[in-house]
């Protein structure tokens, strides 16, 4: 294994990995400051922050010898014997002065910026930058330019192209691009050509200072007020790593989570404002009745667990949305009390096809998180998983008596005229988001939860498992279908996502490698399956 | 790593960084308390012969010996132009230990300006006059007056709003002039 030494240490580098300065330094726990380069695009080299003195050492006779200029680390791939140093006065001094440089066209706006907290210019002037500014400068206020998905502070941009290189590389669609040269650089849009893909939101992200504003989020919190919570996003079969951030109770930004096995470090645009729907006011939080009337929490267990077993033969369907673990408890439920009771998927919303861009990304046409996850449970109980037209069809043969269907759709799902042939039944349990057709006709009308607000896994296209706690608490009068059936289930104490998760994982091949807590990157249930 | 939380102990009577004082043994007039006694009542007659402190509130008005530094209710200071001053940074918000300010910010309706207050909210109950938002202000728009009678007949009422706070400054801004005029002159025109 190829041996490198920085900072007077040694590190072995794992064979076959291909590793430049910031990297290797990384895994010898040395963190060599960067703006320009970024894991996931191509190498620019222009920001200079990450100049480090190199050199080798003979292996036969253990000299050392340095180069005599400072190399960019990003752009020098560690080799066998390389000697990296970057704790030396030489770096240091470089270091602050391109600090000094960058700072000596910022408008240094930090109190209006959204970046403060969080920026990379800020961190590393603390971290590396001269003590005392020589340039006498005030502060001013950044020129403002829309270049359509988002906005751009001119001058706060220390011009890292990082944007740049996302658009041409990553979404593929190359609107950003650098005007003017050396101080005057900016970027910039064709006119009529703004930037206006499905990727967009990624170069907020990127942008290592706050010259690049989410619409969405500009002005509205300061991120040290933000929490962050790991998540999965459930706008596609995709499943995205995301993490939620929020503050008392209150989603104001989704962000992409690294992981290098599902989404790398992006997300699309789709799944990044998708969170309004968990504070529409038009979100159901009071269980009802059929004549519409309240219904309190605390008799409603009971008084569900009666109701489902006076009603004769019962169904279920089981929503896309639902966590691995709730669909398992549901299933669980209406198969103790009626064993043959038919279980089908909700309708699985499609939209399009498959989206791929040209850096790997790809959008599914499949907009719900856990179909293959809600199946596999489903199988397991019924051998067979009845699609939502076939349980329709046994519903027109009054086939069954009691049907409870888990919504928990962003978006309208049922149509009347599909409701309407619910509208037969003894007993009607619907849990849902929303106020549909299908919730008028419903016995008993149950608040569900929205996706920060569930805990349990969601196993996507790929069969990889990733398990979430919840990001933020229902509002007041909500339950999660876990909590729900945990309590219908008559089991003791709070859902536990995990004990149920364990249970299915004895159960049931598919899961049985989730016994093991889960890693962040989630895991992969076909290994298993191949090994089986 | 141990953080420094899991690292403290309590700490034990044998502890060596504990310095043990012993109490001074009295002589005969630490005993007989009566150098005490005359010392005690000087003070008492001192204070009874001299000038009198007391004010008879509300009819006469205490004097606050330095306005800049007292430190009552607060205002919200206006630019030249009359607008408020405030950028909603929301570094006074972050600085309060009494989480009393509430702010909503927005992009400001003016062209020269980035960022503004929708509303700008102190609850006055749950304040505790410390003066760390003033500190923490970087144009210095909020600022502590020496107002300190306010008194309302609810809850609600002593929750002062943006109109209320600028209210405020138009009230106290000849008797105490705004500190400084940082911020001001920061339009967009420096930056092009």
């Amino acid at each position: 294994m190829p041996t490198v030494i920085i900072d007077n240490r040694e590190l072995e580098i794992p064979a076959g990995r291909r590793l430049n300065g910031i990297e290797a330094a990384r895994l010898a726990g040395v963190e060599i400051p960067h703006y320009c380069w970024h894991p996931g695009l191509s190498v620019a080299g222009s920001c200079r922050m990450c100049l480090v003195e190199v050199g080798t050492r003979d292996p036969k006779t253990g000299e050392i010898e340095m180069q005599p200029k400072l190399v960019p680390a990003c752009n020098t791939i560690v080799a066998d014997n390389m000697v990296l140093v970057t704790n030396s006065e030489k770096v240091a001094r470089a270091r602050a002065m391109v600090e000094e440089d960058l700072l000596l066209r910022h408008p240094i706006d930090c109190p209006i910026c959204d970046k403060a907290g969080e920026c990379l210019l800020q961190d590393y002037h603390f971290e590396y930058g001269q003590p005392e500014r020589r340039a006498d400068i005030r502060p001013f206020t950044s020129r403002r330019r829309d270049l359509g998905d988002v906005t751009l502070f001119v001058d706060r941009c220390v011009m890292c192209g990082r944007c740049v290189r996302f658009a041409r590389e990553i979404s593929g669609t190359s609107e950003l691009m650098v005007t003017g040269r050396g101080a005057r650089a900016e970027i910039e849009v064709v006119a009529g050509y703004p930037l206006n893909n499905k990727l967009s939101g990624n170069v907020v992200d990127l942008c290592p200072v706050g010259a690049l504003g989410d619409k969405d989020f500009l002005y509205r919190q300061r991120v040290w007020y933000l929490r962050r919570h790991r998540g999965v996003c459930t706008g596609c079969s995709t499943g995205c790593s995301i993490w939620i951030e929020e503050n008392q109770d209150r989603v104001w930004r989704i962000k992409p989570r690294e992981n290098p096995l599902v989404n790398k470090w992006w997300i699309c645009n789709d799944g990044r404002y998708d969170y309004p729907h968990v504070h529409d006011p038009r979100r159901l939080t009071q269980p009802t009745g059929r004549d519409g009337l309240a219904i309190d929490w605390t008799a409603l267990p009971n008084e569900l667990n009666r109701s489902l077993g006076e009603a004769g033969r019962l169904a279920a369907v089981l929503s896309p949305f639902l966590t691995v673990e709730e669909a398992y408890l549901l299933c669980k439920l209406i198969r103790g009390i009626d064993a043959e009771a038919p279980l089908a998927i909700g309708p699985v919303p499609e939209v399009g096809e498959d989206e791929r861009f040209p850096g790997g990304f790809t959008i599914r046409a499949e907009k719900c998180p856990n179909r293959r996850g809600v199946e596999a449970v489903i199988a397991h109980f019924a051998r067979r998983v009845a699609t939502f037209d076939e349980l329709l069809a046994e519903l027109d043969q009054d086939a069954v008596q009691g049907v409870w269907v888990s919504g928990g759709y962003k978006h309208e799902w049922i149509g009347q005229a599909t409701a309407a042939r619910f509208e037969r039944l003894k007993l009607l349990v619907v849990q849902d988001l929303f106020p549909s057709p299908l919730s008028e006709r419903a016995t008993y009308l149950l608040p569900g939860a929205a996706y920060p607000e569930r805990e349990g896994s969601y196993v996507n296209c790929a069969d990889r498992l990733q398990s979430v706690r919840r990001a933020i608490r229902p509002p007041a009068g909500v339950r999660t279908e876990g909590s729900l059936c945990w309590e219908l289930l008559g089991r003791k104490g709070l859902y536990n996502a995990r004990a149920a998760l364990d249970e299915i994982a004895r159960e049931m091949l598919y899961f049985s490698v989730a016994v093991e807590p889960a890693p962040e990157m989630g895991i992969d249930l076909k290994a298993n399956l191949l090994a089986g | 790593m141990l953080t420094h939380a899991t690292q403290r102990t309590t700490m034990k009577s044998d502890d060596r960084n504990i310095n043990w004082v012993q109490e001074p043994r009295l002589g005969l007039a630490g005993r007989s308390y009566l150098l005490l006694f005359v010392q005690g009542l000087t003070t008492t007659l001192r204070h009874f012969f001299s000038r009198k402190k007391t004010v008879q509130s509300p009819e006469q008005r205490h004097e606050i010996p330095d306005p800049s530094i007292y430190r009552g209710v607060h205002r919200l200071n206006r630019d030249q132009r009359g607008r408020v001053k405030c950028v909603a940074c929301f570094l006074c918000a972050t600085a309060c230990p009494a989480n009393c300010i509430d702010i909503v910010a927005a992009e400001s309706p003016w062209t020269d300006r980035e960022k503004y207050p929708q509303s700008f909210t102190i609850d006055e109950l749950r304040c505790i006059f410390c003066g760390m938002c003033e500190e923490a202000c970087p144009v210095d728009a909020i600022e502590l007056t020496s107002l300190y009678d306010l008194s309302g007949k609810s809850r609600e009422e002593m929750v002062f709003d943006k109109e209320k706070l600028l209210s405020v400054y138009d009230r106290t801004k000849d008797a105490k002039p705004m500190r400084t005029s940082r911020g001001e002159g920061r339009g967009a025109g420096d930056g092009e």
